[in-house]
């Protein structure tokens, strides 16, 4: 201990100001690594560029757009637009603009392809909020100018392709029109909008596309009414479904007139089948409809007859239409067998014959075919070719071609919900160590290069080939545990209920396991994953088990649907069991126990508050029993305004005996004044915070000692008026106020109040301090501010040496009637950068001094050292304080460029940080992930307990050599003077 | 650039209502982004980081997001009266973030403010404060830094001792030396030679 604490004393002072992360340029990528993802694939088009390289333009729901190279996968080029910007369409223009819908219809943007700038930008307004649909026709020009029809917001607008500029618009202000289609035929100069109005209406403008002139309106009554989408089959008949969705209607306009034919959807097929939906397609001539288990493709021959050419109970995917020639269309269309999927590429008159047919054996980790997207080529004997491009349900990107996967990106991973780690397995006997160098020259050729490295003597080419021999290593690769617990294991789990398992040393992906309880099913109408914990994590003396991870599930997007947990081993990526849930989940809380075969011990909270233990083990049971009145929590109730302590009572009382269920009672709450305040943020501590000494030793050989507790909690609340966006309310009318409550007793420890502020709020709570970022309205300048709380009770026992020396008294009472004597300081200070995600670095020990990570709104990641979020900064330090290490106060805290930890990377779209300690104690491993993921080692004190990477072994050997050879020749000197003064 | 110059002066802090007959009070938020070639040559060749298709301009701590185009000038649209914030995200570059007021009293006046150093902007045009250099500089090869290393400071000590040592003894004066010898032999503090398995043989 006393060592520990001197320890402590050794780190305080040698720790000095300038920034602790710093990298050489040379050792990007050396225990970092970053990925690119886009998201899942929304929209596709080919680029049909002759020249150049073959592109293919993507959209995404994760709003990106991008422009990935078709013969490999990678990006080009990609944007990621804001969060409310959703892309409604994209196309390509005149060959070499990406032209972009978003926001609803009202933003309309150009790239330019090869290079992703962009062009122009225009903001399209309209009277009412209606669908939006972005035409390019080829042919349309206006003056010369090449003409994009874009219908948003009940306005048709017609725009110039080269600037953006609005040539014409025209408003569809009838209160209850509904737009359904626009149709614009090639090499034809009228516009049909087609739509919907008072729901039995059918309504067709024809409007010229020359200059917005309404040539011809008709309506139709259908008394039946309509449901769902319609169905383009030729540029003049559309299909819709009734209001039963029992009937189909064809509607032609042919010339301007309506006429419409009504076939049941039973004259077709014989079985009844329920109520149908339309998939739109854009395959002229045809069309499908689906039920709940059944697919049908019809035909429309002439004038409204209708003709079923396929019915198929297999899931199947459709795509667009692709013209091949002048009046030839293609789709395709992708049929799933267990294993394989089959691909059929059809021309659109002709349903029986097939251009192509292949089958493409496919992992069943992806899961269905979510999209297809198809493009042609023209193979060397000038016949066709085709290639798809498909959406999978995990939400990778394949392409496939001539039979095969060409290419696959695994953009489920653009979208993680949540992050844990898992150990890796132990070195076993038998298994080889290392590789040994095979060839002695290869050894000493790359020791060379490395001493020509360190010598700066390296050629630009040598250190290139230094940095790939670097990153070859095959050191952090390895599948087992090292000594200093760099490798592990990154489990995620993504939006699409799939579960990777990445390496720490790569990033490459070890495993990934779509659950199989995340699939739709008839109970489970929607599944959605919710969280991750860790399960089982076998000790040291159980190496044989794996450990596994629990993942907490449930089936609709309420909270009150039930629950589904799953449980997978971390080695095999096999899901071990999942339990189907009688019950929600509101809240899980992992309980600091462990049964007998090292399971956690997990409390789930129902919605009728009832409290459900898992695992459903009579060991677990017995162990929870003993910790039966230690067990408290709380809940907070966003719109109330309510945060509520929680205890357990008793055994449930319902009718079924389950003697997992306990009933829960409510200990405390606190209520916030509707009126006045509204809950923005709440921050606990880690649950597996280490925290290495109470103590903290002040300047003057004084002791503060840390108030450390577990039940706190941090709550910030606004005003209700000033929770909206930034600009949106005065300073006099907005507040911020921060409390810090103990979550057993309910009593509120400190509360603090920022006036002329207003969120959003990040916070990060970590030993006895919490730092949250705040936006102050009267600078108009970001805030943080920094809580500290220190406990009073043991004030007295303040001698530093009879803590070094273990012998202070630490056994003052404890007991939840008194009011603790805490005191708190605080501090505030300008900060530049928006927020995004904030973070603490955490270590084994909790020796290492902190280091907080913010994500900015540049999507990078910024270390700021906690000293500079010290409340005991004062402008002017004495020098005892300055020897402590205490910075001098300064209005704003500083950003030092080299302080990034995602140096010149952007991990785009920034969602989350997670720190996780390595073994080594300086060290600390950070993940951040939003549509990119980014892995690094930090260490914030600087690696003072191993060498560091760029350390000189070569500058040791040559030292050692010199040494040795200066021994032997002194000694010979030595020797020989010793001789002549014999001689004398 | 001259020719750019008559159409800045007319883009500028014109903060016209928009078109939109939805919403009376929503304003345009027209600007620019520039950044100084001469910027990055300063420092030695490294390629400009961030080109200008990855610059971003964020209204709000990200409520609206925009790109530049390629003459720098960017928009927001529909944007209430207020007092707003714009940053702008630039790999490379410290840009200050800039506070900007939308009046809705006289429409076409937008007043902004540097945020950091509180300097207010005539016109809307944002640059770079500072270059951002993310990685130290390794410094260059020199006899100075490798000497200065604990092990050339090792070396460095034991060639003193090893050389200049003997030196300083054969300045003194041969008297003392051998009164400086003898007592040293009387004390029985051994020589280096008897130290090694070699010297004690002899």
């Amino acid at each position: 201990m006393a060592i520990r604490s001197f320890f402590l004393f050794i780190l305080f002072f040698s720790s000095s100001l300038s920034p602790v992360f710093s990298l050489y340029e040379d050792q990007v990528g050396l225990m970092d690594w970053h990925q690119q993802y886009i998201g899942k694939v929304k929209q596709a088009v080919f680029s049909s560029q002759r020249a150049g390289r073959k592109r293919v333009v993507v959209s995404t729901e994760e709003n990106v757009i991008a422009s990935l190279d078709l013969r490999h996968g990678e990006i080009f080029w990609r944007h990621l637009l804001g969060a409310d910007d959703v892309i409604d369409g994209i196309d390509i223009g005149l060959g070499k603009y990406v032209i972009t819908l978003s926001s609803g219809g009202s933003i309309l943007r150009s790239w330019n392809l090869p290079d992703g700038q962009m062009v122009w930008e225009s903001s399209l307004q309209g009277p009412k909020h209606s669908k939006s649909f972005l035409l390019v026709p080829t042919n349309l020009k206006f003056d010369k100018d090449n003409v994009l029809v874009v219908f948003s917001n009940g306005r048709l607008h017609a725009i110039s392709c080269i600037d953006g500029e609005v040539l014409w618009k025209k408003d569809f202000e009838a209160e209850s029109f509904e737009v359904q289609q626009v149709i614009l035929p090639p090499g034809s100069d009228l516009i049909h909008v087609v739509g919907f109005a008072a729901l039995s209406q059918f309504e067709m403008y024809q409007i010229n596309a020359k200059n917005g002139e309404l040539l011809k309106h008709e309506s139709a009554f259908f008394s039946s009414g309509f449901s769902g989408q319609v169905s383009l089959v030729s540029t003049e008949t559309v299909v819709a479904l009734d209001s039963t969705g029992s009937i189909l209607l064809t509607i032609s306009f042919q010339d301007g007139k309506i006429s419409s034919q009504q076939t049941p959807i039973s004259n077709l097929v014989e079985d009844s089948l329920g109520p149908a939906v339309i998939i739109p397609s854009s395959v002229s001539g045809i069309f499908a409809i689906k039920t709940d288990a059944v697919t049908i493709f019809i035909r429309v021959i002439g004038k409204g007859n209708l003709e079923v050419v396929e019915k198929t109970t297999h899931e199947i995917a459709v795509s667009d239409a692709l013209s091949i020639s002048e009046d030839q269309q293609a789709f395709a269309l992708i049929q799933h067998a267990s294993s394989e999927i089959h691909l059929t590429v059809k021309l659109a008159h002709d349903w029986d014959g097939n251009l192509l047919k292949e089958s493409v054996k496919m992992d069943r980790q992806r899961g269905l075919v979510h999209k297809v997207f198809i493009n042609n080529y023209i193979r060397t004997d000038r016949s066709y070719g085709f290639r798809v491009l498909i959406v999978m349900e995990d939400h990778s990107l394949l392409l496939l071609q001539q039979g095969e996967i060409v290419w696959s990106r695994e953009d489920g991973l653009a979208s993680i919900i949540d992050v844990t780690t898992s150990e890796l397995p132990v070195e076993r006997d038998g298994v080889s160590v290392a590789k040994v160098e095979h060839n002695l020259f290869e050894w000493l050729k790359g020791h060379m290069l490395k001493l020509k490295g360190t010598l700066m003597l390296a050629s630009p080419e040598d250190m290139a080939a230094i940095q790939s021999m670097r990153l070859k290593s095959s050191e952090k690769s390895k599948m087992t545990r090292d000594h200093n617990g760099f490798r592990k294991l990154l489990i995620v789990l993504t939006r699409a209920g799939k579960l990777f398992a990445l390496h720490t040393g790569d990033g490459r992906i070890v495993w990934s396991y779509l659950l199989r309880s995340l699939h739709k099913s008839e109970a489970c109408q929607s599944p959605i994953g919710l969280n991750l914990y860790q399960w089982q994590v076998p000790h040291h003396h159980a190496m044989d088990e794996n450990p596994s991870v629990l993942v907490v599930s449930r089936c609709g997007p309420s909270s009150d649907t039930s629950g589904v947990l799953s449980f997978v081993d971390t080695y095999t990526g096999k899901e071990l069991s999942s339990l189907s849930l009688d019950h929600a989940v509101v809240q899980v809380i992992p309980l600091p126990y462990t049964d007998s075969t090292e399971q956690r011990l997990h409390l789930l909270i129902d919605a009728d508050k009832h409290a459900h233990l898992y695992p459903k083990t009579s060991g677990a049971l017995s162990i929870f029993k003993r910790e039966f009145s230690n067990i408290y929590w709380y809940s907070v109730e966003d719109q109330n305004g309510i945060i509520k302590g929680h205890a357990l009572k008793c055994k449930c009382t319902g009718e079924v005996a389950d003697e997992f269920c306990f009933d829960t009672r409510d200990l405390w709450s606190v209520v916030f004044p509707s009126e006045s305040e509204k809950t923005i943020a709440t921050v606990t501590r880690k649950l597996n915070e280490v925290v290495h000494t109470q103590a903290k030793v002040v300047a003057d050989q004084d002791v503060m000692y840390k108030y450390i507790s577990r039940n706190l909690l941090f709550v910030a609340t606004v005003a209700p008026k000033g929770s909206g966006e930034i600009g949106s309310v005065t300073p006099e009318e907005s507040w911020l106020v921060a409390y810090l409550i103990d979550t057993v007793t309910g009593r509120i420890l400190h509360r603090v109040t920022h006036h002329g502020s207003q969120g959003p709020v990040h916070a990060v709570f970590s030993e006895n301090w919490v730092v949250y970022h705040y936006f102050n309205l009267r600078a108009h300048r970001y805030e943080m501010s920094v809580i500290e709380i220190y406990d009073q009770s043991r004030a007295d026992n303040k001698d530093v040496w009879k803590l070094v020396l273990g012998k202070h008294n630490l056994t003052s009472p404890i007991s939840l009637f008194s009011r603790p004597e805490v005191i708190t300081k605080s501090q505030s200070y300008f900060f530049t950068h928006s927020l995004k995600a904030i973070a603490v670095t955490s270590t084994a020990k909790g020796i290492t001094s902190k280091q907080l990570l913010l994500g900015t709104i540049g999507d990078q990641v910024l270390s700021l050292d906690k000293r500079f979020l010290d409340p005991r900064r004062t402008v002017n330090p004495t020098q005892l304080e300055k020897e402590e290490g205490i910075i001098p106060l300064t209005e704003s805290l500083p950003i030092i460029p080299q302080s990034y930890v995602t140096h010149a990377l952007r991990v785009e779209g920034l969602r989350g940080i997670i720190t996780v300690p390595a073994k080594l104690e300086s060290t600390t491993l950070v993940f951040a992930h939003g549509v990119d993921l980014f892995f690094t080692q930090l260490a914030p004190s600087r690696t003072y307990d191993s060498l560091t990477e760029d350390f000189s072994y070569a500058l040791l050997l040559i030292t050692i050599v010199a040494l040795v050879a200066a021994i032997f020749v002194t000694w010979r000197l030595s020797e020989r003077k010793e001789l002549q003064e014999k001689w004398r | 650039m001259a020719a750019v110059t008559p159409l800045l002066l007319l883009l500028l802090l014109s903060s016209a209502p928009s078109f939109s007959s939805g919403s009376r009070n929503a304003y345009n938020i027209n600007g620019r982004v520039k950044i100084p070639q001469g910027l990055g040559l300063g420092t030695k060749g490294y390629a400009l980081p961030g080109r200008m298709s990855n610059v971003k301009v964020l209204l709000n701590g990200g409520q609206n997001i925009t790109f530049l185009r390629p003459d720098g000038y960017f928009s927001f649209h529909n944007i209430p009266a207020g007092t707003h914030l714009i940053e702008v995200s630039a790999i490379g570059y410290f840009f200050s973030p800039v506070r900007v007021d939308v009046s809705a009293r006289n429409p076409g006046k937008v007043q902004a403010a540097l945020t950091e150093n509180r300097k207010g902007l005539s016109e809307l045009v944002l640059e770079p404060l500072r270059e951002e250099q993310y990685y130290e500089i390794r410094e260059p090869f020199s006899i100075m830094s490798l000497l200065k290393s604990p092990m050339g400071l090792m070396v460095g000590f034991m060639l003193a001792v090893a050389f200049l040592m003997p030196k300083l003894v054969e300045n003194m004066d041969p008297e003392e030396m051998r009164r400086a010898q003898e007592e040293m032999r009387s004390q029985g503090v051994p020589s280096l030679s008897s130290l090694l398995p070699g010297g004690a043989m002899n």
